[in-house]
């Protein structure tokens, strides 16, 4: 597939592979593209920040290479791994009196590196989306790492010298916020806020992934979500959430959402005991159901 | 004035509130602005938006200083070139008064419930020459704004309204209450021919919470990122400290692999310090709200330190520390505090000598050089005596002490505020916003040897 050429067509093609974009993500979409800037994408847990990567891999028609983050991670993990095995073989196999020089030259070789997935993003003969996911459980090390990929385009591996992307990947950095990231990793990327969306968007996305959800008990899912949202959890119900449930009420044959479906169903949306709690009381009310006899 | 030239005066104006704009930002905003129609204003704000904010809280004054911006900028043009609005603006005021108030009001709760903002500016500016006092009003904006809403019947939820309709969510209101605003200040622009003073950002929206209890949702979110954060500190000190003190009896036993020489070095790892903590919390009616916050995030954080004690005083003091124990939710901690702050409060003046002689026949003998003595509170006496004596006992017994004044450091020192009696104890903290927050709670947790 070409290059999206407008803002619209990023759009209407996130849509067509099943990802409903915000009036900002499409536009920050069409702009990495453009301008070939990596994306630092932030937001709550379950706003759809990784299906942004997942979604624009598949419209782009490229391949979807991820490297999930987490504390310690490293280099070898991350960029490339001299494979000591095959290099040892190799030694051994040459015959003695085979010169030093020789046998360096041989190991040090693209034939004996380990590619990980920055090195495949970059190494690539076809264009990728790379998708750094949860970028905030790194340490900063490993930050001030990429910033050589994420500027350049570049790798430099002691060896063997400097590694050049040979095509230009579409870099989504995600991150929950959890911790501060350095300005300099910042000023290299755009930056784009995903939030909750708004009820009629949030609609749309229901009834993409559950289309065969009737029409009123979309519309009462999405009020009960939001309504559910406002209070004060320690983890508020996410868009994957909202999708679970409908597609749940969906198995259940449910055609509206009462007590007992309210009830049986909750603990799809709310995951902590003491929020179960708080939900059951406070959005029974609001329903306008009465609350269950004690 | 050019489009470049704008933008980079944007830049200014961003970095006048606050929000780091490096050159290389404002480049990258001119190279998205070449890829996105300049004149659709969404696509415009969000180019801008994505290049220039990369936090939730720069998006949040983009947002402001955009709209303050761009608005000021085109009447500077307007002005300039005079142009005016169709008509002579006392025309359209004298029309208003034809116009049928009931109707509007109806026509305005559509337009805000289906959040129409076209419709919503021309319903404002009607409603501006309906009610606008012949176009001369108070002279404070956010006074006429308000009497105009009031004048049309426009509640948020809560209340219900009188002809039974639905009622209409406070923010759909806060939007219509926007574009009045904007009308009436563009109003006055006209009339007197010129700009008002830019004025910076209210700095208070971004501080801690004031009211008694407003938006328990928002606090608990502060508590929760500052545990994440502080959870995480530690991580990137590790790598820059790891060669802090050789632990000597690992590293002989690791020599033993060696043949008895110390080969590899074992260092003894880097703990965080785990303080034990009074916490002197004032909850005299000026301070509750500050206190009440500080003293959450500190037990929501309590396994951070090896021990912890709070007290809240008015008058007098009364311990606190199993109130927190005990309840879980923000509520209920606040109310059984309304409750104690009842046994600590006489005459409700606070009355610090007092509080210091108590606190230490409460505590004088628990008090060791590695307690941390944490005092929060306006240091504002009512005239009594200080007693900084007695302050500076407790101080004299504990390793730290630190105060921290909730008040904004401009404040300090006037009328019966008497930090400088209790300066020279103790290390001052300005804390006011829940930046100040997190910052004294990092420097009260970094490991030793920092």
């Amino acid at each position: 597939m070409p290059d999206p050429t407008s803002v619209p067509d990023v759009d209407a093609g996130l849509r067509s592979v099943g990802y409903l974009p915000g009036e900002s993500t499409a536009l920050v979409a069409y702009l990495a593209a453009r301008l070939g800037k990596p994306v630092l994408v932030e937001g709550p847990a379950g706003v759809g920040k990784t299906e942004l990567a997942k979604a624009l891999s598949s419209y782009l028609g490229r391949v979807l290479v991820r490297l999930q983050c987490y504390e310690g991670l490293d280099e070898a993990k991350a960029l490339y791994e001299w494979n000591y095995r095959k290099q040892l073989l190799r030694i051994q196999a040459e015959a003695a009196g085979t010169g030093w020089d020789a046998v360096q030259d041989d190991i040090f070789g693209e034939e004996f590196l380990l590619a990980r997935p920055l090195m495949v993003a970059i190494a690539s003969t076809e264009p990728v989306v790379l998708l750094i996911d949860e970028i905030d459980k790194t340490d900063q090390e490993f930050e001030a790492m990429l910033l050589e990929l994420l500027s350049d385009f570049q790798i430099s591996i002691p060896e063997l010298g400097r590694i050049e992307a040979r095509t230009h990947p579409v870099v989504l950095l995600t991150s929950n916020n959890s911790r501060e990231l350095t300005e300099a990793l910042k000023r290299r990327c755009l930056y784009l806020w995903l939030d909750y969306p708004s009820r009629e968007h949030e609609l749309e996305i229901v009834r993409l992934h559950a289309p065969a959800l009737p029409e009123a008990v979309a519309a009462k899912l999405v009020d009960v979500i939001a309504q559910v949202r406002e209070l004060d959890l320690k983890k508020p119900p996410s868009i994957a959430e909202s999708i679970d449930w409908a597609r749940a009420l969906l198995l259940l044959g449910a055609d509206e959402i009462d007590e007992d479906v309210f009830r049986a169903t909750m603990s799809i949306i709310v995951k902590h005991r003491t929020d179960l709690d708080v939900v059951a009381e406070r959005v029974g009310v609001r329903l306008g159901l009465a609350p269950r006899p004690a | 004035m050019s489009l470049p030239a704008r933008i980079v005066d944007f830049g200014e104006a961003l970095r006048a509130e606050g929000v780091a704009v490096g050159t290389s930002e404002l480049l990258d905003a001119f190279a998205a602005l070449d890829e996105v129609p300049w004149t659709d204003r969404p696509a415009f704000r969000e180019a801008l938006a994505a290049t220039l904010a990369k936090s939730p809280d720069d998006r949040r004054v983009f947002e402001l200083v955009f709209e303050r911006f761009f608005f000021r900028a085109a009447e500077e043009q307007a002005m300039a070139r005079d142009v005016r609005e169709q008509g002579d603006a006392e025309a359209g005021i004298t029309g208003g008064e034809q116009i049928d108030l009931d109707n509007l009001r109806e026509q305005a709760i559509q337009a805000i419930r289906d959040g129409d903002e076209s419709a919503m500016r021309d319903l404002a500016r009607l409603a501006i020459a309906a009610l606008g006092r012949r176009g001369e009003g108070s002279g404070v904006l956010g006074v006429d704004v308000q009497r105009i809403r009031r004048a049309l019947d426009l509640r948020s939820d809560g209340q219900r309204r009188d002809d039974g309709g639905e009622p209409l969510a406070r923010d759909q209101i806060r939007r219509f209450e926007q574009q009045l605003r904007r009308e009436l200040e563009r109003a006055q622009i006209e009339r007197t021919q010129e700009l008002p003073p830019a004025r910076p950002l209210n700095e208070l929206d971004r501080a801690l919470p004031s009211g008694p209890l407003q938006d328990l949702a928002a606090v608990h979110r502060v508590v929760m990122q500052l545990k994440r954060r502080l959870a995480t500190q530690g991580h990137e000190a590790r790598g820059r400290r790891r060669h802090a003190h050789v632990d000597v009896r690992r590293t002989m036993r690791a020599s033993l692999q060696t043949g008895g020489v110390p080969v590899v070095l074992k260092f003894r790892p880097q703990r965080p310090r785990r303080p034990e903590l009074y916490v002197l919390c004032d909850v005299s009616t000026s301070v509750t709200s500050a206190s009440v916050f500080f003293l959450s995030v500190l037990h929501a954080l309590h396994d951070s330190f090896r021990k912890m004690r709070s007290f809240v005083f008015v008058e007098r003091i009364s311990e606190v520390t199993d109130v927190f124990a005990r309840e879980r939710s923000f509520k209920a901690v606040s109310e059984a505090i309304g409750r104690d702050a009842g046994v600590a409060d006489v005459s409700g003046y606070t009355d610090y000598g007092r509080v210091w002689r108590e606190f230490l026949s409460l505590v004088e003998d628990d008090l060791h050089p590695r307690a941390t003595v944490i005092v929060l509170g306006d240091a504002r006496t009512n005239g009594r005596d200080p007693r900084a004596d007695a302050f500076a006992r407790i101080a004299a017994h504990a390793g730290r002490t630190f105060w921290l004044n909730p008040e904004p450091r401009l404040y300090w020192n006037y009328g019966d505020s008497v930090v400088r009696a209790y300066a020279p104890f103790c290390e001052l903290h300005e804390c006011w916003t829940t930046r100040q927050l997190e910052d004294f709670v990092k420097a009260l947790t970094r490991p030793q040897h920092a």
